[in-house]
């Protein structure tokens, strides 16, 4: 249910956009668009400030190697960092190559009984795909921002389209960025238990994103509409002159209004864990526990029961004892 | 065990399909053998902690009070504000469910709320609704009401956790479950929800100084029959110091080592090595239980019953601390202690004074870990081990759950068994170092009538255990914590009958070949070692 009420409402957004657009262009190709941009920068301010503003009061370090202790012991700094540049490299793995979801496995108990594990490495594939084809197509996008357009996203263009497929060339990050997301929408719906923890905003994300791709995808290859006007508009947008010229096809209003959506409910959403995994004490922390002292800035006083005390309360058991006393 | 109770056989029958119910809803069923019994009231009193009565998880009525709701809510916004790990955790879940199948309670239950991710959304369904913008939606966005039966549930799971932290391995974002279970067992606390085989080791604790409530006196008796013990199968006297001031260094032990057995022996292992390099070092009766329940309590009483050390160890006038073999007390001194209870400026940077070694990695703390200083010994030559003497044992190692996943102490203990033993052998590499499985009994939930849970949950590791056993012939699980020493024997009686659980150190001192000594016929548990001359192998 949360699946097809989340498809239900892409489509009614896709349709407000292809509508919308042509009956009041300046709506959704220029006020909707900044204000979503707007809210994308106060709201991810906004939660980058309060999480970083809120104490690490523990170094909770998950270790996942061999620490460093004695000197010939060969410790495993990557999964184990003891230093400062050791756990940027830690955290830079897991930023740009998942790591820690490459480690995925397969439990399953056979007959025996044995629990018997196995490769279930899709999921970090698709999820890499998704997520550097995604970047990859969003750099591409400056061509549509920057005039002259930098050298630079013109040989992502070029790399892009290299096996020269069809007119308008087809860009391989297109294929798969689809590929990748329909894996992780399907992953959601055939796998029983993923089914049960999903929930509508899990769905959202990934139609949304699938919504943002085909509108694209429909645009380029298929009305092959002429990127003269969508360019005027984008620059008028950067250059704060912003106009929407006649004869955009309405497609493109759906694709401007998904990602307007998308970027003003980024931070609201767990999307934010973009911004989240660099703050996460269990991955951004030296283990230097014993070696360097944490600070908790709230460290209270609480109530302890001192020496004192227990001497006193068990006095004259400590004396029959025969252990030594502080207050004889 | 019980008539009632399921044999392995029935209990891996399980079945992974979640109920096609809307988890939203609560559901909670408190049935036998899956939970444990409440905090006792006369230790809830004595802790100070709120609302201390009779009442048991299956009573309708939790004798919760009145303003129950209102006490967690403030708790909640509390620890949002006070814990960056708490907040950071609610918000960026993206439920990839990459950590499903890495919880050994849902390996062995099927219970999709076993799922660490699961576990979290118990406590994140009401995070939405009272603490974000779009929980006003409700069940569309994954919030709900908090009621009582929410409750009922967050106190069925949160004390089906063993805060073992292999789920945070998996995670892309490093989410650790084990940190949203202790913050929603300190909220359970808050309206006076809790376990007794937590409060009362805990309640004990403040007191006495151990979770078991021994007094100076029984604690001392306890170390003279462990020399005597010693005296008797070595020949070699032995006078235990206890709080004696002056002394080099002051050794801190789970009290289950003086009091319970397997345990026991590894005590025995530890008299033997320091008689044996002529150690000067002291036990305390005060500082008399590095295990801290408070781990599985609140922050707030692991600083409390934690303070004893330093406190200690200053009274004493030693120079640095070390630490036997357990594995949440070293959680608690590797991660919190210099924290909570530090800074330990009037300790010394530790040094082994046999080797000169310094202990550089324990420069603030001060504290060492009994295998750190053990494995430089041998290192260093300054042992003289007989590891034929272990012929009889085929032995793995149990990585614990808090000595690897908090401090990565994987070499150490191996390096020193790989010297003490002939026969070593290391089991599947999906559930030992980083990926270890917990005991299933461990953060407090080791107790009998929790048993099918223990069982459930301890299945991943017994069944690795079970797989070096028919292909080694492995007799004997190894392991650095008192909490697997308790209850992995249940585990191996049960699953894998046959292994025996032991210390490192132990098995060390059955090795260990100590000037003066008569000969040794029998181990340290009085069992027959094989005869002399046994061929040598490198395992
Ligand atoms: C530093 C940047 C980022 C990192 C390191 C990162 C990492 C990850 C990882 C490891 C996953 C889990 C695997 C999976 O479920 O696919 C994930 C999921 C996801 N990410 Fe990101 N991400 C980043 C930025 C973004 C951005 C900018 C977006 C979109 C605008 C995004 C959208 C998603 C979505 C929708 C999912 C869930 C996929 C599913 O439902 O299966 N991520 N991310
Ligand atoms: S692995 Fe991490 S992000 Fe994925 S479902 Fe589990 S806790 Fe959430
Ligand atoms: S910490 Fe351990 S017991 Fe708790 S949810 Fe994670 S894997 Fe399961």
């Amino acid at each position: 249910m949360a699946a097809f009420y989340s498809l239900i409402l892409v489509l009614l957004l896709s349709i407000a956009g292809y509508f919308g657009g042509s009956a009041a262009g300046t709506f959704f190709g220029i006020i909707i668009p900044y204000a979503a941009i707007a809210v994308f920068l106060v709201g991810l301010v906004y939660r980058i400030l309060l999480w970083a503003n809120t104490p690490v009061p523990f170094r909770i370090t998950a270790t996942c190697g061999q620490q460093k202790s004695l000197p010939w012991i060969q410790s495993n700094r990557l999964d184990n960092p003891a230093s400062g540049t050791a756990t940027v490299i830690r955290m830079a793995l897991e930023v740009l190559l998942f790591r820690s979801l490459f480690r995925n496995t397969k439990a399953e108990i056979k007959d025996g009984p044995r629990l018997v594990f196995s490769e279930r490495k899709f999921l970090w594939l698709a999820a890499l795909a998704f997520h550097w084809t995604f970047l990859f197509i969003l750099f591409r996008h400056l061509r549509f921002f920057l005039e002259p357009v930098p050298g630079c996203v013109l040989i992502a263009q070029e790399l892009d389209g290299f096996f020269q497929i069809g007119t308008p060339i087809l860009y391989m990050t297109d294929l798969i960025i689809l590929a990748a997301l329909a894996f992780l929408l399907i992953r959601r719906l055939a796998d029983v238990q993923i089914r049960y923890i999903s929930l509508f905003a899990d769905y959202f994300a990934l139609f949304l994103l699938l919504g943002l791709a085909l509108s694209g995808v429909v645009l380029r290859y298929f009305i092959k509409t002429d990127i003269s006007g969508i360019k005027e508009l984008a620059m008028g947008l950067v250059t704060f002159s912003p106009a929407v010229p006649a004869g955009i096809h309405p497609i493109f209003f759906i694709h401007i209004f998904l990602l307007s959506i998308l970027v003003a409910y980024f931070p609201f959403s767990k999307l934010m864990h973009m911004g989240g995994v660099f703050l996460s004490p269990t991955r951004n922390l030296a283990n230097n526990n014993r070696t360097k002292r944490h600070i908790n800035p709230w460290n209270h006083p609480v109530k302890v029961h001192t020496y004192e005390e227990w001497e006193e309360e068990f006095r004259d058991k400590i004396k029959a004892a025969g252990l030594p006393l502080e207050k004889v | 065990m019980s008539e009632e109770t399921l044999s392995p056989e029935q209990l891996v029958q399980i079945d992974y399909t979640p109920s096609k119910k809307n988890w939203l809803d609560p559901t909670v069923e408190f049935r036998k053998g899956t939970y444990c019994y409440s905090g006792v009231a006369k230790h809830v009193k004595y802790l100070d902690l709120p609302n201390p009565r009779e009442w048991q998880p299956t009573d309708s009525d939790w004798k919760l009070p009145p303003d129950w709701k209102q006490i967690i809510l403030d708790g909640m916004k509390e620890r949002l504000e006070k814990y960056r790990s708490f907040r950071l955790f609610m918000d960026i879940c993206v439920r990839c469910g990459a950590c499903a199948d890495k919880c050994h309670f849902y390996v062995g239950s099927g219970d999709p709320k076993n799922m660490p991710v699961m576990r979290a959304e118990l406590l994140r369904s009401v995070y939405r609704r009272y603490f974000t913008a779009a929980g006003k939606l409700g069940k569309l966005a994954g919030a709900r009401d908090l009621d009582e039966g929410v409750l009922k549930e967050w106190f069925y799971y949160f004390y089906q956790c063993t805060e073992c932290r292999r789920c945070s391995v998996f995670c892309p974002y490093g989410i650790d479950t084990a940190e949203i279970t202790m913050i929603g067992r300190e909220l359970l606390n808050l309206v006076g929800c809790n376990i007794n085989w937590v409060i009362e080791p805990v309640s004990n604790c403040f007191r006495t100084g151990n979770h078991l409530g021994i007094q100076p006196h029984g604690f001392k008796d306890s170390m003279e029959f462990a020399a005597e013990d010693l005296e008797e199968i070595t020949g070699i006297k032995i006078e235990p110091p206890i709080n004696k001031k002056g002394a080099e260094i002051l050794f801190i032990i789970p009290s289950a080592d003086y009091f319970a057995s397997p345990h026991y022996y590894t005590l025995l292992g530890y008299m033997l090595l320091f008689k044996e390099i002529g150690l000067d070092y002291t036990f305390s009766a005060f500082a008399g239980e590095g295990g801290n329940f408070g781990l599985f309590t609140s922050h707030e009483m692991i600083k409390r019953l934690n303070a004893k050390i330093y406190e200690e160890a200053k009274r004493l006038g030693v120079k640095w601390i070390l630490g036997g073999e357990c594995g949440h007390m070293w959680r608690v001194m590797h991660q919190y202690m210099d924290t909570m209870n530090g800074p330990a400026d009037f300790l010394e940077e530790p040094v082994s004074p046999l080797t000169g070694t310094r202990f550089e990695n324990a420069l603030s703390t001060k504290m060492v870990h009994i295998c750190e200083f053990t494995a430089d010994l041998i290192k260093n030559n300054k042992l003289k081990i007989d590891a034929s003497r272990n012929n009889h044992r085929k032995v793995t190692f149990h990585d614990s759950c808090n000595p690897a996943r908090a401090l990565g102490l994987f070499e150490e203990p191996r390096y020193i068994l790989r010297k003490a033993c002939n026969y070593f052998y290391e089991m599947p590499e999906n559930t030992i170092r980083e990926q270890t499985f917990c005991c299933g009994a461990g953060a407090g939930l080791g107790t009998d009538e929790n048993l099918e849970m223990r069982m459930r949950g301890g299945f991943p590791r017994a069944n690795a255990v079970k797989y070096v056993h028919d292909k080694y012939g492995v007799n004997l699980l190894s392991c650095i914590c008192a909490i697997d020493k308790a209850t992995l024997p249940t585990l191996m009686d049960y699953w894998v009958p046959g292994v025996e659980v032991g210390g490192v150190h132990e098995l060390l001192a059955n090795a260990l070949v100590i000037e003066g000594e008569r000969e040794r016929t029998t181990d340290l548990r009085g069992d027959e070692m094989e005869q002399s001359g046994a061929e040598t192998t490198d395992a």
